[in-house]
């Protein structure tokens, strides 16, 4: 109770006298992360995206601009609201200087308002819905590892290109769900290929087999997955406990590297799908992985990647612009060419996307896997024009 | 291909029979609900727990241990069980006298722990649990293919629900638990042990919980988040039941599985509330449920 007092009195005085305080030598810079810490997708981000930025600021020497650097953190549980009020209460009493958002993409939205209100930069890591940099975008948002267009372009051309024309989708009921599904839907058009329907399935269903039956008598030949973590996980389980798999092609629209581990290979196998990094992709991002590695106990996925990225980025845009002012570290966000082991060449466009490489990938087969986590075969790499299409002109920051 | 209501009738058959199997897993675990509620009047909230616990015990039993799946449908309740009439022992007997609310702050706070520490030791994700070779095939129905598991899993719940509603109402032991509920210190003037009778049936509640877990193991991923969406719908089950109707806990959990299926085919969004309505619905029309009594 005392804490939470003086906390309140310390962000009185804060507000009293304004952003000078605040900027003030000596002050640290904070960053934030907000994300499913304890729910589905903590294994996705989580505990390790906190580790991640930590690997980046002890890598970046700690201080920037003479300051130190410090770290927030809290779980949004998947609540929007939670999300939004943690946000709102770091700005107006911590002098928070960043704010990474992790899964969700509901709960992204609705912390996008905040930073607009607040004028904080705010990075977009795990979640994944394209309306982030499109009608909810912001002059302060960046989305930097993935995005419902990227994995659309990704894993739909690939399966098109290997035959799968007609498509039907088991769709997480929920905004990420919906923008997958149609991002997906509009390149099976573009190339010819037929959506022939979807069934929206409750986020967290116990049970997937009667969508999946549904998706079955559809007669498609592609079975979509637009949905996420445990329920992409326990959806294709099912679908090869019920044989689907052999008259069905699954398409996983998002998976994990931590949603693969948990299903096996001799489950999923076969399956692509596209992602913004993969921890066996080349020396350096074994680097990378091998110190994750030796504190989480497993292999970082994109999103662990991107945190760490991000941070860098933002810590290094800091330095250049030689201040945390926040429309001006935005500025030069923008200008900045990003190169580090999670992205050569990326570049932050008007509307906030994060535009760079992606990569196709095809789940391996049990004989072909020869080491732990050794699970993806590169497809094909997408340059970040290809994976993120073009400015849509639905964000008022960058018309068409 | 003839139709009712415009969707062709195997599908309806399809989808009744999944209707089916996700009722059996309702059945199992509302029953064990009802035992506990109607025998002690604690409403149990660590049911989803004990339940994710069975699935766990089943599959580290086989990580660590080599114990195949048809004994983990015997040692995983076991062992469960045993910790369910720790947790009698040594919590819940001291709440014998207060509120039913304070059961069930204690069990759901219990809920909480179990869950916390699940997710600290072994993440989020989840892990798989195979099939057993024996039920591996499919069965062809002519609508659908049934994989031989999910047909196990009707076949098991149905026994093992049937066999405690026969040994809770047909049988000496039944009828002496039942009296313990009436009238407890007259029963032990008689000279029964009624603090260790009590303690057993919460245990083999609990142990019921520990079953659908280890039936449940290979169907989904086994993760520390996978009773807690679950609880919350038998809890519905069991209050339509009538809470404490051992018959009325297996019935609707079977026919809630069934009219939860056929929502899936008409109408998917409204499948995760549907059980909810029907609540609703019979709280208002009897609130005692459908098979309580006043």
């Amino acid at each position: 109770m005392t804490v939470s007092r003086w906390m309140s009195v310390l962000g009185t005085v804060f507000i009293a006298a304004g952003p000078c305080v605040a900027h003030a030598a000596g002050e640290p810079v904070v960053i934030g992360d907000i994300d499913d810490m304890s729910g589905v997708y903590a294994d996705v981000e989580g505990a390790g995206g906190v580790e991640a930025i930590n690997m980046a600021i002890a890598d970046f020497g700690g201080t920037v601009l003479g300051r130190k650097i410090t770290v927030l953190s809290a779980d949004h549980q998947n609540k929007p609201d939670i999300g939004a009020s943690k946000f709102r209460e770091w700005a107006d009493q911590q002098g928070l200087n960043l704010l990474l958002g992790g899964s969700n993409t509901g709960v992204n939205i609705a912390m996008s308002k905040v930073a607009a209100a607040k004028k904080v930069p705010f990075i977009v890591i795990g979640a994944g819905g394209a309306s982030l940099t499109n009608e909810d975008c912001t002059a302060y948002s960046v989305h930097y590892v993935y995005d419902t267009t990227a994995l659309a372009n990704g894993t739909a051309t690939a399966i098109i290109s290997a035959g799968g024309k007609t498509w039907f989708y088991l769709t997480a009921d929920y905004a990420f769900g919906t923008q997958l599904q149609s991002a997906a839907s509009k390149v099976v058009e573009t190339h010819g290929g037929k959506n022939l329907g979807a069934v929206r399935v409750p986020l967290g269903a116990a049970d997937f087999s009667s969508f999946l039956l549904q998706a079955q008598s559809s007669g498609a030949q592609v079975l979509g997955l637009a949905n996420a973590g445990t329920d992409f996980s326990n959806s294709l389980k099912a679908a090869n406990e019920f044989g689907i798999t052999r008259t069905m092609k699954p398409a996983a629209l998002l998976a994990f590297l931590t949603d693969i581990h948990s299903l096996g290979l001799k489950t999923a196998q076969g399956l692509y799908l596209t992602t913004g990094f993969y921890w066996d992709l080349n020396g350096e991002t074994r680097a990378f992985a091998k110190r994750f590695f030796a504190k989480m106990n497993r292999e970082p996925t994109m999103d662990h990647a991107g945190a760490y990225s991000a941070t860098l980025t933002y810590l290094k845009a800091v330095k250049a612009a030689g201040t945390t002012d926040s429309d001006k570290v935005m500025a030069q966000l923008k200008k900045d060419k990003i190169n580090d082991m999670f992205a050569k060449g990326g570049y932050i466009r008007a509307d906030g996307a994060m535009i760079h490489e992606m990569y196709v990938m095809q789940v391996k087969a049990p004989q072909e896997s020869k080491y732990p986590w050794d699970y993806y075969k590169l497809i094909r790499k997408m340059s970040g024009e290809d994976a993120f299409g073009p400015i849509t002109g639905l964000c008022p920051l960058a018309p068409k | 291909m003839s139709t009712v209501f415009g969707i062709p009738v195997p599908v309806i058959l399809g989808q009744l029979t999944l209707g089916l199997v996700n009722g059996s897993f309702y059945a199992l675990l509302s029953l064990g609900l009802a035992v506990i509620f109607g025998l002690m009047g604690v409403v149990n909230f660590a049911h989803g727990a004990f339940y994710t616990l069975g699935a766990f015990a089943a599959l580290l039993g086989l990580q660590y241990l080599g114990i195949n799946y048809w004994l983990a449908l015997l040692l995983a309740p076991l062992a469960v069980g045993l910790l369910g009439v720790l947790v009698e022992r040594l919590l819940l007997r001291h709440l014998y006298g207060l509120d039913a609310l304070y059961g069930l702050l204690l069990t759901f706070g219990l809920a909480l722990i179990v869950e916390g520490s699940l997710h600290q030791v072994f993440g989020a994700s989840g892990q798989s649990y195979p099939v057993p070779d024996a039920l591996a095939g499919a069965l062809n129905l002519h609508f659908m293919f049934l994989p031989l598991y999910r047909a196990w899993v009707i076949l098991a719940s149905v026994l093992v629900c049937f066999g405690t509603w026969f040994v809770i109402e047909r049988t000496r032991l039944g009828a002496t638990l039942r009296a313990a509920t009436e009238n407890a210190p007259l029963l032990q003037a008689f000279g029964v042990n009624v603090p260790l009778l009590v303690a057993a049936t919460y245990g083999g509640g609990v142990a019921l919980a520990a079953l659908a877990g280890v039936l449940a193991s290979p169907v989904v991923l086994v993760n520390s988040h996978m009773g807690n969406e679950l609880v919350i719908v038998v809890f519905a089950v069991v209050v339509i039941g009538g809470m404490g109707s051992i018959l009325g806990s297996i019935v609707s959990g079977l026919v809630l599985g069934l009219i939860e299926g056929l929502t899936k085919v008409i109408y998917p969004e409204a499948s995760n509330i549907v059980v909810f309505v029907i609540m609703a619905l019979v709280l208002i029309l009897r609130p005692a449920g459908l098979f309580g009594r006043e």
